[in-house]
């Protein structure tokens, strides 16, 4: 069971927190990613949890049952064909909060809601990537020194092809990182 | 309806003012450009926190 909300309701009213957590929930089944305020974040975390693991049963009732928060039809299609199974394997923490600093105008915290598309075994070799990304730039470095101690004029063009050539890595390391994101 | 009996000194009134004072924010190193941003906090200058790509860079 998720803790209980403390203070007052969003919005002013109950009827206007319902109606505004069933809009952000709608949001981000539709984007997958939504940027709001971090009050707003952290209240609809477990409302969109909680309908993720509707979808996750995925009958009838289950169904009916989310819709009387999402009213979208499509939306609530989407998350029962593709959301709900796509967490087939994922027991709970479907979504993630990442602070992104106040807003400009009213200085409001701003957070990014996203749904968590890595698999789970995906996270060791995320993990292993993030770890070869020092070692490829150390490793470039030390070929650019060893580059130097042979003559002057092979030494520039060694060290900027290896640049290149390691830049080239990196980048391609940064898209597999991107890809698995 | 009450009203201040007397005006305002500009000595109190800056000796009032001289305790609004600005805090300087805590900052810490982004790990992926080396910037500096709040901690906790995706990283404003290139988008990411535990480098992972959260937002665009503004």
């Amino acid at each position: 069971m998720p803790t209980p909300t403390k203070g007052p309701r969003l919005g002013g009213s109950a009827a206007h927190q319902r109606l505004m957590l069933a809009n952000l929930a709608t949001s981000l089944f539709e984007h997958g990613r939504i940027k709001t305020t971090e009050a707003k974040a952290k209240r609809l975390r477990p409302l969109a949890e909680k309908l993720i693991t509707f979808a996750k049963r995925g009958d009838l009732h289950a169904r009916r049952q989310v819709m009387t928060v999402v009213r979208d039809k499509s939306v609530v299609h989407t998350l029962f064909t593709e959301i709900g199974p796509s967490f087939e394997n994922r027991p709970g923490g479907y979504t993630r909060i990442t602070k992104v600093g106040p807003r400009k105008g009213d200085n409001a915290p701003m957070a990014v809601i996203e749904l968590v598309r890595e698999q789970l075994a995906a996270r060791t070799e995320t993990a292993a990537a993030a770890a070869e990304e020092p070692a490829g730039s150390a490793a470039a470095e030390t070929a650019t020194e060893a580059g130097d101690t042979p003559a002057e004029d092979t030494t520039s063009a060694q060290t900027s092809g290896s640049a290149e050539t390691s830049q080239a890595e990196g980048d391609a390391d940064e898209a597999q990182a991107d890809k698995k994101d | 309806m009450a009203v201040p009996k007397r005006k305002m000194s500009r000595s109190n009134t800056r000796s009032r003012r001289a305790q609004w004072k600005a805090s300087a924010p805590t900052l810490v190193t982004c790990p992926q450009c080396r910037d500096p941003k709040l901690p906790h906090t995706a990283c404003p200058n290139c988008g990411t926190y535990n480098r992972r790509q959260v937002v665009d860079p503004a």
